[in-house]
């Protein structure tokens, strides 16, 4: 078990530079041998998944043993969080690399691409197994930089601009990580996550230690772009190449952003109910924020972006809730659910964004175009594209029997038992309103035939990227499943416990 | 602590910059300062009054010593910063050859 989880890291890492050399000898190398590397990644973390159940496995790097209890290493973490997300990165690495292997035929370079891809996955694996803070920063800003690169990779305007943004907005996010890094380092002397907990345990400064939630919450923040951080989200991720959108938007903000956020506030920080109040509120904010400023949307791209700020926001809002009831000791039941259709919601999304992103991939690949108002009556052209779309659509509007229905039910149903109703309420609302977006872009996209006179040249896709799309539109109907008690019970609850039970998570790493 | 608000001072100046300049140039630069100011304040960290560079003498077992790992961090995060910056620089000289211009009221395609 313990040599796979250095091998996670190193595999994409290596992988990275052999496509740079190798690449620029053989010409159709890089896209296969990449599909291939993440082929192994998926095979392993599902492994380790099936293998890790409700352990906890901890990689000392160089062999150095904790002294009188005291980490002195760099410790790598594989829990069942953590195993969840690398699943979800490597499930839509592979499915965006198949893709790419048609779809990037447009563009000139492709083994930079691969490269830069085989650097972002590296980066956000080693972020989701790193256990001490320094670490997370370093492999934070290795998947970053990739995506910095990535966003500008098709070298128009639109896409640097879009770069220079993202690159400002998130060179700043990074500094304040470090900073609050720093902070934490002066006070606690360790960077450990798990000794961080003892040490802030024993007492601390309140002035200060807020001080520090504040900055690590606003770099977090966005990273992964809640509410009043998130102009950059719409232009990066809908100038960059489809693929690319599909992993940003579908693991990126949520394994460099929400599952930092989840990892420290639950496990490092001592959760206290101001700060549980203000996640609440930052998620509500950019649950209903992003849905009004997604309805008006007329680029395909921003459309979905705009909705992947909103999706997100349910995923913050029911890890608050579940933050207000665990800091209040009551209800722990109630926090139990919440923390649950949080994190389903979570995989969810992973799937149905990615979906809806290689789908609006495939339509600018036919026609060239991302304006849903120069498109129509492509259903019987593309039937494959219209129906895993149909289907992506359905699951984020929230309609039964696809996943995001169960997955938004669950969070509704936390919401009204913890008597939050005001909340229940904002949550069914912005639902109905995905709803109806999702319905337009359905309806100009496929159904219209208004411009049923224009030379449309649509035509099925070719077969790597149905391929890809199939596999995400199979997957969001079966992990409906995940509603049945039983399965959800066997499949999150290693990750809802290290969440819950966080104290008693890290005493387990500490005695290792 | 004086030195530790002249380095929050110099990350607020930082800050200033790269809100009210409109030079593509000139915000990259203030994002280096701030950058800058995060390095001083690792520094300033590690250091402990009357303290020996951190290399154990077993001749002096009273010695203080200023401690090693913030700048170890140091090193990391200024590689980091040098990536950054550079890939920064790269695509400003990108927007440059497009827009013809550094102004960043007059680069604005994106928006809404």
């Amino acid at each position: 078990m313990n040599p796979i989880i250095p091998m996670l890291v190193i595999v994409p890492l290596a992988s990275a530079f052999l496509i740079m050399v190798l690449g620029k000898l053989i010409r159709d190398l890089p896209g296969y041998f990449t599909s291939a590397v993440f082929l192994v990644l998926l095979i392993t973390s599902y492994y380790a998944w099936m293998h890790n159940g409700n352990g906890i496995t901890v990689y000392k790097v160089g062999g150095w043993e904790a002294v009188n209890k005291i980490p002195i290493g760099i410790y790598m973490v594989l829990d069942g969080l953590s195993v969840i997300m690398l699943c979800l990165i490597s499930t839509l690495g592979f499915l965006s690399a198949v893709y790419s292997l048609s779809y990037m035929k447009r563009y000139t370079g492709e083994e930079y691409y691969y490269a830069l891809l085989c650097l972002l996955v590296a980066g956000m694996n080693g972020v989701v197994l790193s256990g001490d803070l320094f670490n997370i920063f370093v492999f934070l800003e290795i998947s970053v930089i990739a995506s910095y690169a990535l966003v500008a990779f098709g070298v128009e305007k639109n896409e640097l601009e879009a770069s220079f943004k993202y690159q400002v907005l998130g060179g700043i996010a990074s500094l304040l990580i470090l900073f609050g890094i720093g902070l934490i380092y002066w006070k606690a002397k360790t960077l450990n996550i798990a000794d961080i907990r003892e040490a802030f345990k024993a007492g601390y400064d309140g002035t200060y230690y807020t001080f520090v939630q504040m900055l690590i919450l606003c770099g977090f923040g966005v990273k992964a772009a809640i509410m009043p951080f998130h102009a950059w989200l719409p232009d990066a991720h809908s100038s960059a190449p489809s693929p690319i959108s599909a992993m940003l938007s579908g693991v990126f903000i949520k394994a460099v952003g929400i599952y930092v956020i989840l990892r420290l506030f639950f496990s490092m920080f001592v959760i206290s109910e101001q700060i549980a109040f203000v996640i609440t509120a930052l998620g509500t904010l950019s649950m209903v924020f992003g849905v009004f400023l997604a309805i008006g949307q007329w680029d395909i791209k921003r459309l979905l972006a705009y909705h992947s700020i909103s999706q997100m926001g349910y995923v913050i809002m029911s890890a608050g809730i579940g933050m207000i009831l665990l800091s209040r000791g009551t209800r722990p039941d109630v926090a139990l659910l919440a923390i649950t259709g949080g994190l389903y919601h979570l995989i969810n999304h992973a799937a149905f964004k990615g979906l809806l992103f290689l789908n609006a991939g495939a339509l600018e690949y036919r026609l060239g175009t991302r304006d849903l108002k120069e498109m129509g009556g492509l259903a019987s052209e593309m039937p494959i594209t219209a129906g895993t779309s149909f289907v992506a659509s359905m699951s984020i509007s929230g309609i039964p029997p696809f996943n995001g229905f169960f997955s938004k039910l669950i969070i509704v149903i936390a919401c009204i038992r913890g008597r939050f109703y005001l909340l229940a309420f904002l949550a069914i609302l912005v639902s109905i309103i995905t709803l109806a977006s999702f319905l337009k872009f359905q309806r100009y996209a496929f159904y219209n035939k208004t411009n049923a006179g224009k030379d449309l040249t649509g035509k099925e896709v070719a077969t790597p990227m149905v391929f890809s799309m199939i596999v995400l539109g199979m997957l969001c109907l079966l992990m409906s499943l995940l509603a049945i008690p039983s399965v959800r019970e066997s499949l999150l609850k290693p990750a809802v416990d290290v969440l819950m039970d966080a104290g008693n998570c890290m005493s387990k790493i500490i005695g290792m | 602590m004086i030195p530790y608000w002249m380095c929050f001072a110099l990350f607020l100046v930082g800050l200033y910059g790269v809100i009210t300049r409109r030079n593509l140039v000139k915000i990259a630069i203030s994002l280096s300062i701030m950058e800058v100011s995060t390095f001083l304040f690792f520094a300033l960290m590690g250091y402990i009054e009357g303290g020996k560079f951190p290399i154990v003498d077993p001749a002096e077992p009273g010695q203080l010593y200023v401690d090693p790992l913030p700048q170890a961090l140091v090193l990391t995060a200024i590689v980091i910063g040098l990536a950054t910056t550079s890939l920064l620089m790269a695509v400003i000289i990108r927007i440059y050859r497009k827009y013809k211009t550094f102004d960043i009221r007059e680069i604005r395609n994106l928006r809404g």
